[in-house]
Parts: structure tokens; sequence; C-alpha cells
């Protein structure tokens, strides 16, 4: 089973390199040298830090990845975006509304929207950006939340937008609009707040807390007993 | 398909399915229990841990790796640090761009302080984006905050501060309330119920989650938060607080920035100090994987040992059992829990069900160490391993169970041509989450006057073992008291006039004195990587030897 690592040939930044055909591109990147300082955050598909656009030598079309989770192909051409100028408005959620005017103000942009779907195409979650757009136009923030809700905010698509949206940014006002005023609240939340605001859980509580350094036994014996929820 | 000779292994699981489907490990008796942890849990592994040498928690066993940090020669000279020339003065600075950090630097804002918020990766480059399980709050009405004491207190082994599991569980449902009012999407049933399961512990259905994207939800709400407050809070990313700054009276006054990209070196003087930097997962302790983010290196330990904070639990981890032993690209990455839960049993080389897949995560990472210490592990190229045999979940929840219930595991692995639904997984314990850490009060301060911890980095709250769902409500709770408290204390504080570096000198003397060696500096910041590549163990990469 010790048998000779397949080799990939690949281009960081037009520069050729001889790596492990199995590594992902971050992982080559690392294998060749790099200490990555920008361009790597969860090393896991969650954070965004790591978009990457690359092209395969022969082929027209450029793709957009996260870097640690692709691996790496012969005469693959990578480049790493591990920061692209999106606009971020500055709000206060406490004082906006989740009406349509809402991203007529602070992202009139998204309005000039040619309907190129590069946006989709460039999604490495795969996520239906371009419709979330026009959810997001027409003022349809709980749509608009739930067709971007994987959004790791890599800016993949917003690199490759002629008409300069910052998607990432749009979904995520959309997305606080929907959490904050638009789904459902929870009554048992609140109410259970109020409880303890009113001190009606601190007799309980400070037994077990009293017990934790008088009675250890007992505790232990509580715990243990405990009844589970089915 | 594996397309090795990883099929031919995987054939010995898949003739005996049929039979360890209908084979129910009997659970571990408390001895047996007892005897697995002592023998196989790398916490037990005397020979992994050291003993401090110097500092507040002398005498006392950590781990070698982060002993070694804890006790390494500084990043800076303190003689060639110019303390006069101050380019930043704020309230409140905020060391740790995570859960913590922000929530600190949010509540902070709330009380007019004026914040710095410095971060040496970006802002939300955390181990809280990476949650997914959930986060616990005790809301439901059958359900107590003393319940959920009482599984936090107990689940954490009667070791956690009750002071600190009082606040946790307290101030969760308040919490919940505080990120929903700030627009994160939380699991809701059409009435407003919020959608709540259980988790490993738990007694009661508490888990609350954004789908599999909970921490990630909560965190870049979290960080819009933090952006939306510009004129009060400065962020400053890519930049790495090396040293805490003490003043005149020993108190701390503020700390000394390295730039990661330039090195430049930035003075950061304030009135009050927090440090919200996270875990240690990247110190790869005794070679382990890990399933944490890049920058996991335990930075805020070491500063604050530096300046004299004392650590609790500081040879206390948490292993996930199940982190992906293979194929090299997703090594350490978390298998969740629910694989487990579905019904997926953990199996030997021999095709053999060596233990419950339901013990708790300390046994089951114990059981799998010695599965494969005793050579009845997977041999692969990667990291030696067990399987987790999930076809069985389909077997016996039906076809499309895979893909309606873990999409997240089946996108993991098919993107490397291995469909669950067909194959098992190999895997083996990660190293997931730092139990201890600098040792705090219910209101987060340390036994340095000025300086507080909240967070990954703080000990206590845990005990010596967290269960899923309390870390996420940790650094949301613990920041937010951080932040609240500093927004207190700031007010009463003058600017310190005199700025110094003196403990870091004294600890330099005290280093000398314990004949203390080797060339190793702290804080690590981040780790380095070569995936085997051979002339990166050259001295000279190129060099021959």
């Amino acid at each position: 089973m010790a048998e000779t690592k397949e080799m990939a040939t690949i281009y960081i930044f037009g520069k050729k390199y001889d790596v492990p055909a199995e590594l992902t591109i971050m992982n080559a990147m690392e294998y060749a040298g790099y200490q990555l300082k920008r361009g790597c955050g969860c090393r896991n598909g969650f954070c965004g830090a790591c978009a990457t656009i690359y092209r395969i030598k022969g082929q027209n079309q450029l793709q957009t990845c996260l870097a640690c989770s692709k691996k790496v192909e012969n005469d693959m051409y990578i480049a790493t975006l591990p920061f692209f100028p999106l606009v971020k408005q500055l709000y206060d959620i406490n004082k906006i509304k989740p009406e349509q005017s809402i991203m007529m103000q602070l992202y009139p942009e998204i309005y000039s929207c040619v309907g190129c779907n590069a946006c989709t195409r460039a999604c490495p979650q795969s996520l239906q950006t371009m419709q979330y757009i026009a959810y997001a136009q027409r003022g349809d923030f709980a749509k608009c939340a739930d067709l971007s809700f994987d959004c790791v905010m890599c800016g993949c698509c917003s690199s490759r937008c002629p008409a300069g949206i910052s998607h990432p940014q749009v979904a995520e006002l959309a997305r606080r609009l929907n959490g904050k005023y638009i789904q459902p609240q929870s009554q048992h939340l609140i109410d259970r707040v109020a409880e303890i605001d009113e001190g009606k859980c601190e007799k309980d509580i400070k037994n077990f807390v009293n017990m934790s350094t008088k009675n250890l036994d007992k505790i232990k014996e509580l715990y243990n007993t405990r009844d589970i929820e089915k | 398909m594996y397309g090795n000779y990883l099929d031919d292994a995987a054939k010995i699981v898949a003739e005996k399915r049929e039979e360890n489907l209908k084979f129910e490990h009997a659970r571990l008796t408390a001895e047996q229990k007892d005897d697995l942890l002592l023998k196989f849990h790398p916490d037990r592994i005397k020979k992994q841990f050291t003993e401090l040498k110097i500092g507040p928690n002398k005498g006392q066993q950590a781990p070698i790796e982060l002993a070694e940090m804890l006790q390494a020669k500084p990043r800076l000279e303190p003689e060639k640090i110019d303390l006069n020339h101050i380019d930043y003065e704020t309230d409140v600075l905020v060391i740790g761009g995570g859960g913590a950090g922000t929530s600190a630097a949010i509540m902070a804002s709330e009380a007019g302080a004026k914040v710095l918020l410095v971060t040496k990766l970006r802002v939300g480059d955390a181990n809280t984006m990476m949650a997914e399980g959930g986060i616990q709050a005790a809301d439901k009405p059958n359900d107590s905050p003393a319940q959920h004491y009482l599984d936090a207190f107990g689940g954490g082994h009667f070791d956690g501060k009750p002071e600190l599991v009082y606040t946790l569980v307290n101030k969760a449902p308040s919490v919940i309330k505080w990120l929903n009012d700030l627009g994160v999407e939380f699991d809701k049933m059409p009435d407003g119920t919020m959608v709540t399961t259980h988790g490993g512990g738990t007694s009661r259905k508490r888990m609350h989650a954004c789908k599999d994207y909970s921490g990630a939800e909560i965190m870049r709400t979290l960080r819009d938060e933090t952006f939306n407050r510009a004129d009060q809070i400065t962020v400053v990313d890519f930049t790495a607080a090396i040293e805490i700054i003490k003043n005149e009276k020993g108190e701390a006054a503020g700390a000394v920035l390295m730039n990661i990209e330039t090195g430049e070196i930035r003075i950061a003087k304030a009135k009050v100090v927090i440090i919200a930097t996270g875990g240690a997962g990247r110190m790869h302790y005794q070679g382990f994987p890990t399933s944490n983010h890049y920058g996991a290196t335990a930075d805020g330990l070491v500063i604050a040992y530096r300046a004299g904070a004392k650590l609790l639990y500081q040879d206390s981890l948490q292993y996930h059992p199940t982190g992906a032993a293979y194929p090299t690209q997703i090594l350490g990455k978390l298998v969740t829990e629910k694989v487990r839960s579905l019904g997926a049993k953990l199996i030997n080389k021999d095709g053999e069900v060596y233990i419950h897949p339901l013990e708790t995560r300390d046994v089951n990472a114990s059981g799998i160490i010695r599965e494969v210490r005793e050579g009845r592990g997977v041999h692969n190229d990667v990291q030696d391993a067990v399987w987790l045999d999930t076809p069985m979940i389909e077997m016996i929840h039906g076809e499309g169970t895979i893909l309606k219930s873990i999409p997240a595991m089946y996108n993991m692995f098919i993107k490397y041509g291995i469909d669950i639904r067909k194959e098992p997984i190999l895997v083996y314990p990660t190293l997931h989450y730092q139990n201890g850490g600098v040792e705090i009060d219910k209101t987060c301060h340390t036994n340095v006057a000025n300086l507080l911890v909240a967070g990954e980095a703080s000990g206590g709250v845990h005990g010596t073992n967290r269960l899923m769902g309390n870390s996420l409500l940790d650094v949301v709770v613990f920041g937010r008291e951080a932040g609240i408290e500093a927004g207190k204390m700031f007010k009463k504080i003058k600017l310190s006039k005199e700025l110094s570096l003196q403990h870091v000198k004294d600890f330099e003397k005290e280093r000398a004195a314990a004949k203390i060696k080797g060339n190793a500096v702290s804080p690590k910041v981040l780790p380095t990587y070569h995936h085997g590549n051979p002339e990166f163990d050259k001295e000279i990469p190129g060099a021959t030897l």
C-alpha cells in the first residue's frame, strides 16, 4: 500500500508547482511552502475566507471554489481571492423595517441586475444567488433569507457581477430582517425570560448551587437519577 | 468506492453488516469505563503532560505542547518597545473576533465605551463559525435553569465553578432572545415555538439550532452588528496581541499588537482589556488532528499567563470520537454525533462491534484509540482508524434517510468518491475543545486587575467536560457579561500614565532561573503545515542533507 503518490502540476498565481494530487488547493499551497496568512479561516467550508478562482489549462471557463474543500487538478491555474471589496452598508437593526424601501435605500444597485446569472454559476455553495437577489428586489425577505441561508459570504458571486452587487451583504440584511421581524415570536421564550427576571427560578437553582459546594454527594445522586425526556 | 486497498477492508464490514445490525453491544459498566479512560483517554496519558516550572500555575500539569508555549520566549524584547508611542487609545480593548469577542464589543459599546477590537485573522474566523449542533437554553415549559444546571454541572464531572455554571444557565434564555432580536434565524414551528432537540448529556430537549449552520448564523449576525457600530467599535484585523501591557499598579492597561502581514508593532492603551481568543485545537496536542479553525493556537492563554493570570483545568481537553480519518482532505473534520444517534455502529478491522456507539464522547474516543493501538484498527495511509458503519442507517430507517437527515455528511464524503450510504467511513478522535483556560469569576474577572476573559479561552464554566450546545452558549453569555462589566468599569478608570512591560522582563528572569531551554517563541499565532513535503524537513528547503 505504500505506493508512490500521484502528483499534479498546478500553477499558484502562475508559478508552477508539483504537488500530491490528493491535496486540496489550500493544502497544496502549504505543501508548496506558503505560510498562509490570508485566505484561510475555518479550513472547513463555513467561513468563506478562501474564495479561489481557477481555470484548467485549455478550458475557457473560469471556475470558483473554496480552497479548503476543492481538490487540485492537473494544469490548474489558481488565484486566491482572500478579500473582495463588498459594500456593507451600516444600519440600526432596531430602526429599520422589513419593507422593500430599505433595500432601495441601502443597496439600490440590486435593481441594476442584468440577469446574467454569473453570480449563481460562481457560487461554491450552489445557491440560487440571482434568484435571491430577485426576492430582495421585491422585498420578499423571507424567501431571500431562505435561499441564501447557506451563504458563507466568500464573495465569489460579487467578483463575477457586472452590476457591482454585494450579494452576501444584501442577503445578510434580508436574513436579519427575517429573523427579527418576519419569523413568529417565541412566546415560551419571552415567558421564561420574564420568570427569570422576576426571580421565579432563583430558589431551585440556588439550591443546586449551594449543594455543589456543601453536599456534592447529594447533587451527584440527583444527577445520576434525573429523569430524561423521551 | 475507495478505489484502493480499503475496498477489501470494507468488504469485511459489509459481510458482517446484517449480523452486526442485530447485535446490541452491552453498555460498559462504571468500572469498565474508568479502566478504558484510565488506559486510553489522551488526558490520562501522564507522559504527554509536564509540570509547569514557572508562572501562576507552577507545579501543576499541562499538555507538553501548551507548557512549551506558556514558558517560551516572548516574541519581543521589552527593551526595544517604545511604550510612549501610543497607536490606539481606547476605553475597552477586545482581543479576538469570534463569538465572545464580538458579543463583548457590542455590549461594551452599548454602555457607551469606545471599543478597539483586534483579531489576528478576520472577524468571524473562529470556532463559533463552525459550531453545527446548536445552543442550549432552558426555555421550554418542562425545563428550567435548575435542570440545565444539573446537566451542565454533572456533565462536567462536578468540576465546574458553581457561580459560572449558574450564570451560564440562568442567562441562557435571555441570550437566545437577544440573538433572536438581533435577527438570528432560529428553527421555529409556524406558531413561533422553538424547535429543540437533545444533545449528549441533556435531560431535556433544549438544543436550539439554525439548521446545521447554528454557529455560522450566530457568528455572521454578531459580525454584522459589530460592523454596524463602526462609530464606537474600531476593528483592526490581521493583528495579533502578543503581550499584555500593564500600568504602574500592575493592572492590565493595553497590549502590544503585531500586524501579522507586515510584522509591524503597534501599541494599544486601554482602561479594560478583554481576552476572547478562543481555543487551542491547532496546537495538535499529542499529534491529534483537529476540528478547530486555523487560528486556534492558545495565544490568549499565553499572554494572560505571562501577565500573571491563573489557569484552571489547563490539562483538560475534549476529543470528539468521530473525526474523519480518511481521505486526507478531510482529516480531523467532524463527523456529527447524529450519525451514531441514527444507528451507525463503530466496528474494528475484523468486522467486530467492539463497543456501544452511544457511550459518552470521552469513552468512545478512548475505545477507538484502544482498538487502533492494540492492532484492531484499520491501517491506511492517512490515519489508522475504525469503521463507522453508515450504511446501517438506511437499513434501519429506510432509503433516503441519509440525504434527509445528514446531508452535510453525505456531501463531505461524496466529494471524494465515498458514498456513505453504501460504504462505511473511517473515523478517529479529533481535538475538539479546550475545557479549561484562564480562571474567571462570574463577571469574567481574572486575578489580574482590569483583565477580563470570556469564551473558550476561559476555564471553569464546563468543569472537565463540556456538553454539546454549551459552548455556543458560553461564548455569547460570557462575551456579553465581559462587555457589560467592562462597560461599567471604564467609567471609573483613568487611562494609565505609565505603561510597562516589567512583567515580561520578570518572566524572562523566572525562565532563566528555572533553566528553561529551547528557542520556541510564543504566542504561536499561526500553525505551519507542509503536508509531508520532505523539503521542509531540511533546515534550508532545497538544500542537500
